[in-house]
């Protein structure tokens, strides 16, 4: 076993987890709330998965910030009689069938994957995590009336119901669609049919937590309601879900792709990583760097954020340390 | 020889419990059974969007089936798309110009034994037309005396208010003679009216359709080459050889079994693999960079289609209204660029309204307004006032239409300095409707196959004033009395003169803005030694040959 | 327990409800008349639309064409499509391949990931684990869509060890490598939850109880540690048999499988809404039932959970 393995006696475990065995190690001053993000932020800093995934994404974030700064052409600018020419010293990454340099394309298709991505993650976790969370601690009556109302959306089966929703939305507008509009609806699209999910997984580990001897000892302690979910359940239950949403924000860059492919997601001229993937599957044979550079793009990113949310999960919970 | 890869020994116990109608399609090799019913030669195909009956069928994939198992009076050659007369032993015009009397080959039988008579074509046709029947084709048969008093024109189009009630159940304009002859009364004079009647919509229909129309959708009755043998809705159809049929083009095959594919490029593998005989589209990822032709070699087909893809403006839009602009539009793509790159070649730039290869058609009217200039498209554009705000491209998406509508979006943005966006609409159902309605937001794509080999198909239907698929609003005098001229003419040749005099009108106004036509693709597998498309996209079932047995 | 059962047969009447009425809706809602479409660029005549429309009830409004399909489906009659083919048979056909495919799917997803999952929870970071973790990180990141047409065309074209399409009647050996793209999602999914799981509860105290009374630590592992660990496993895969079904709809496309995915995606594009309700309904049932399986199995796999 690699892992540390530190020791802790059972008594200390059963206390709530907010006063952690880091107590031993360093002396703070911060209160009991900084206690765990303070502690996990500690921990991050000294794992090298944390730090390389954590320069990626901002340097991401700079690309989607600002990506003129990267890539100072215009990503429309087309010219024909260039139409699939592989990378060279004008072109890194070549140019696509419209003869456009994929170079440029890729830097500034950087933003519309990466705010559609995280976005419509934040959504369904949020939500799914959130209504999970009751059903889970409280049970009964509501447990299964939330379960009931997850499992509608649930049953809808992903695209389909993406085909449908966008379908709906996008019939409704005048003429071309603006950017903002459609993203909103991707994202929340993409929230609402995935938010049962991350509540399915919440549900069963708050369950799991909450009968944990830790919860029931603060219960004992007379701990409001509220008070148990957030600073005892929650932390408990976060790793599953986290593990979840890192892979989810990949799964839904992707999603985006195909939701474009299909003529319902983001539309030309906004550039998305997912946008150039479907235009490209034609093309796969005669001018593969029309996938490769985009699909790599994509690959990297959603390795960061997973790489990321692993980081972030070690060093959230407690019984990890 | 069937290759059967990768199949566990016991997946053929756990499969023989599931359908027992579909099986893998054509081997490697020509046997003794190969075009029987027991190894078909098989066909890529799709699920058609209505039932099967000629009179309400409007897509290639039903027109494939239906133009085999029925024959009209008239039928076009599969290889020159020439019209001749099929069951109709003469079609003769009166003095008038109006009536025709036509004259039918005795003693064909429809499938089940029952004899084509006059009242066959004169019942069905009437049947179609009659609009509480609600038949898809009704429109067809709109020159014929007594149309309007069996399908009356709605008066709002598609709107609130409904039609008034048809006040009779029948055409005035036909008239059953005898067994073997009837006459068709035109409202007014057509010239080259039997040159359009090829079409599946004429065909006759038997006594069995009027008593039982669920059943014969089922198991539909023709007189054509090819009977129904078989169907499993969504995976296949097979048809066998009609042995009595009396016309000329009888078929080869004794068996073919059409096979329902969702992706082209699904089907061009299986081609590949032998496990198809024919495919009647290339998919893009085969079409980039010419890679269909060396990979199929002499098993490739093509040949030029006939039907036009356009970009069509909505007229009734105000910043629209410039021919300048539009001319502006017209010359700034670059349409010899966008049929190299994009289509590889398979596809010729236009030249005028109709595609090149209809016959009789001479390309040109659109002259230099089709080329591309960007120095008299700048100049054009600033003469007519420039264009205020973001143009909007709009396409169904349902269609391989994305690529070169980026590049016509390109070229605009390029030349013009116009600001492009694109408007992709989610099904072509949806975008029928948009032009219906008259709600597109800027210049469309627009896609028109000939309904006859005549040039007549690509100008007054689309351009005609409220002709039935005019949706962008044009409506010129000159245009229209052209035509009707050409209508009124004396003979063929001399109405298809004055429908190119007609057309020559287009290059001054630029309604829409023709692009290019694309070419017919498909290929064939090497158990075939014949295999011709039609110019409307469609294979040519009476036109399949099977090779020689190669042991 | 009995009576747990019960109950959760009762709840999924309103689940049932639900679901159908806000797909029938929003199929219902997409603008645009689903005939208009298709006549081609001519044009349908008013009086084909009309009475197509008449036919299929969509002149009524919504609650009305709601309980007139309810009360057709209570009565076994799916209704008919467009093109006048029983709903039902069309169901037959399908379901039969895309329950296998998705069968598939699962068991390559489940053996594959929860072994992937445990492998790198024993032998910790390392080699092995990095090595899962860039190939579930590989098959999250590529679309199926690109994954699909790669496997395609290296393993059907060009190296020519499979079928590029399956047949009408597709074989389970023909089904392996559609199966497998399916399911690969899942997989890196499930090899992840698996891994987490198990490394939470290492460190549990039963766990290390079980060791100090001395059992061997294969009989840790398989019984004590496995068992906790596969709960929040098996939520997701009950969860994911039906997604999986539904979500077939890339994969049945590349492959060209005439299952229930391709059915409903051509369906949702010709709104013919008879269709896809009559097919989410099946899927609807596959997922409940699976669901109200997967919570009897909580109760079976952790004893901290019961149920009166």
């Amino acid at each position: 076993m690699t892992e540390s393995t530190e020791t802790r006696s059972v008594g200390e475990r059963t206390t709530s987890p907010e006063a952690p065995a880091a107590d031993e190690r360093e002396n703070r001053q911060s209160t009991k709330q900084v206690g765990l993000w303070g502690d996990a932020w500690r921990d991050l800093r000294r794992r090298p998965l944390f730090v390389i995934s954590g320069v990626i994404i901002l340097l991401l974030l700079a690309i989607a910030a600002f990506p003129g700064l990267f890539a100072p052409g215009d990503p429309q600018a087309q010219d024909l009689s260039l139409a699939r020419e592989g990378p060279s010293a004008q072109a890194w990454f070549g140019y696509d069938v419209l003869g456009r340099d994929i170079y440029t394309r890729v830097i500034h298709g950087a933003r519309a994957s990466i705010v559609v991505g995280v976005l419509s993650t934040l959504v369904a976790v949020l939500i799914g995590s959130f209504v999970g969370l009751l059903a889970g601690y409280f049970g009964g009556k509501t447990d299964s009336f939330l379960a009931r109302f997850a499992e509608i959306f649930l049953g809808l089966p992903f695209v389909l119901g993406a085909i449908v929703i966008l379908s709906v939305f996008n019939a409704g507008i005048e003429g071309s669609p603006g950017t903002v509009r459609v993203m909103t609806q991707v994202i929340l699209t993409i929230g609402v049919l995935a938010w049962p999910i991350s509540m399915r997984i919440m549900r069963s580990a708050a369950i799991a937590a909450k009968q944990q001897d830790y919860v029931n000892a603060a219960k004992a302690l007379g701990a409001s309601h509220s008070r148990i979910i957030f600073k005892h359940v929650l932390p408990n239950c976060l790793a599953p879900v986290m593990v979840y949403a890192t892979i989810a924000l990949g799964q839904f860059i992707g999603l985006e792709a195909t939701l474009s492919y299909l003529g319902l997601g983001l539309t030309s001229p906004v550039v998305s990583w997912g946008m150039m993937i479907s235009d490209s599957q034609q093309y796969i044979i005669s001018t593969p760097h029309m996938l490769l550079f985009p699909a790599g793009f994509l690959v990297i990113t959603v390795l960061a954020f997973v790489m990321l949310g692993d980081a972030v999960r070690d060093a959230l919970d407690p019984k990890q340390k | 020889m069937r290759k059967r890869r990768m199949v566990a020994p016991v997946a053929a116990s756990l499969s023989a419990a599931l359908l027992a109608a579909g099986c893998g399609g054509g081997g490697g090799g020509v046997t003794e059974a190969t075009g029987t019913l027991e190894d078909p030669i098989t066909v890529k195909w799709g699920e058609p969007q209505t039932e099967l009956v000629p009179t309400n069928s409007n897509d290639t994939n039903g027109g494939t089936v239906l133009n085999a198992m029925f024959t009209g009076l008239v039928e076009y050659d599969p290889e020159t798309y020439e019209p001749r007369n099929a069951m109709a032993k003469s079609i003769e015009r009166s003095d008038d110009k109006k009536t025709y009397t036509v004259k039918l080959k005795e003693g064909w039988k429809f499938h089940n034994g029952e004899e084509v008579t006059a009242d066959n074509f004169v019942r069905a046709w009437n049947y179609t037309a009659y609009a509480p029947n609600g038949q898809q084709q009704a429109s067809f048969f709109d020159r014929i005396e007594g149309y309007d008093e069996v399908h009356p024109a709605d008066p709002d189009g598609d709107g609130p208010q409904k039609p008034p009630e048809p006040t009779a159940e029948k055409m005035s304009g036909l008239e059953v003679v005898d067994d073997h002859t009837f006459t068709i009364t035109l409202k007014e004079p057509f010239a080259i009216f039997p040159e359009t009647i090829g079409y599946e919509a004429f065909s006759p229909l038997p006594e069995t359709f009027f008593e039982d129309k669920e059943g014969f959708a089922e198991h539909p009755i023709g007189n054509g080459p090819y009977e129904f043998e078989s169907r499993t809705p969504n995976e296949s159809l097979t048809l066998t050889r009609y042995e009595d049929y009396q016309g000329a083009d009888a078929g080869n095959v004794d068996a073919i079994k059409l096979v329902v594919y969702e992706k082209s490029q699904t089907a061009y593998q299986d081609l590949q693999s032998g496990n198809l005989d024919m495919i009647d589209e290339i998919p893009t990822s085969a079409l980039a960079g010419g890679r269909w032709k060396e990979e199929l070699g002499d098993q490739a087909i093509s040949r030029e289609r006939l039907g036009i893809t356009t970009l069509a403006l909505p007229l009734y839009d105000e910043k629209f209204q410039d021919p300048k602009l539009r001319k502006a539009l017209s010359m700034a793509i670059d349409r010899e660029s966008i049929v190299k790159e994009i289509f590889n070649g398979a596809a010729t730039a236009a030249e005028g309204w109709a595609a090149s290869s209809t016959p009789g058609y001479e390309p040109g009217a659109c002259g230099e307004w089709c080329t591309h200039d960007p120095a008299r498209a700048k100049e054009l554009l600033e003469e007519a006032g420039g264009f205020d705000g973001t143009m909007t491209l709009s396409y169904n998406a349902d269609g391989a239409h994305k690529q070169w509508m980026e590049a016509v979006a390109g070229n605009i943005r390029n030349v013009l300095d116009i600001e492009v966006d694109m408007n992709p609409v989610p099904t072509f159902g949806t975008y029928q409707d948009k032009m219906d309605n008259q709600e597109m937001p800027g210049p469309y794509r627009y896609g028109w196959v000939a309904d006859y080999p005549n040039v007549e198909t690509f100008l007054k239907p689309l351009y005609g004033t409220d002709a039935s698929a005019n949706y962008t609003g044009y409506s010129s005098e000159k245009f229209d009395s052209k035509l009707a001229e050409a209508d009124q003419a004396a003979t063929e040749d001399k109405a298809n003169e004055l429908y190119l005099q007609a057309e020559k009108q287009l290059g001054q106004d630029m309604p829409v803005i023709p692009l290019f036509t694309n070419m017919v693709k498909g290929g064939k597998s090497e158990r075939l030694s014949e295999a011709v498309m039609t110019p409307r996209n469609t294979p040519a079932l009476t036109a399949l040959k099977v090779a020689e047995q190669t042991q | 327990m009995g009576r747990y059962i019960l109950r959760r047969l009762l709840q999924l009447i309103p689940v049932f409800i639900g679901t159908t009425f806000i797909i029938y809706s929003l199929v219902w809602a997409i603008p645009g008349n689903p005939f208009a479409g298709l006549c081609g660029p001519r044009g349908c005549p008013p009086s084909f639309v009309e009475q197509m429309t008449e036919q299929y009830n969509l002149d009524k409004p919504l609650p009305v064409q709601y309980v007139l399909y309810l009360g057709q489906l209570f009565q076994g009659n799916f209704g008919e499509t467009f093109n006048g083919i029983e709903v039902s048979t069309l169901i037959q056909n399908a379901y039969p391949v895309t329950i296998k495919l998705a069968t598939i799917a699962l068991v390559f997803e489940a053996v594959i990931g929860i072994a992937a999952g445990i492998l790198t929870a024993l032998r910790g970071k390392g080699f092995v684990d990095n090595l899962v973790l860039a190939a579930t990180l590989f098959l999250i990141a590529v679309p199926v869509f690109v994954s699909g047409f790669v496997i395609q065309v290296v393993l059907g074209v060009q190296l020519d060890w499979i079928n590029p399409s399956v047949g009408s009647d597709p074989t389970i050996g023909e089904l392996l490598i559609p199966g497998f793209v399916l399911g690969s999602l899942s997989m890196a999914y499930i090899a992840r939850l698996t891994r987490t799981a198990m490394f939470e509860n290492k460190r549990a105290d039963y766990i290390r109880t079980a060791t100090a009374k001395g059992l061997t630590p294969r009989r840790v592992v398989s019984v004590h540690m496995l068992r906790n660990s596969l709960i929040p496993v098996i939520t997701f895969i009950g969860t994911d048999f039906g997604a999986l079904m539904g979500g077939a709809i890339v994969t049945e496309g590349v492959f060209n499988i005439h299952g229930i995915g391709g059915l409903v995606y051509q369906a949702i594009n010709k709104q013919e809404g008879v269709t896809v309700t009559g097919v989410v309904t099946l899927l609807v049932l596959v997922y409940l039932l699976m669901n109200l399986l997967v919570d009897i199995l909580y109760a079976a796999l952790d004893p901290r959970i019961r149920y009166d």
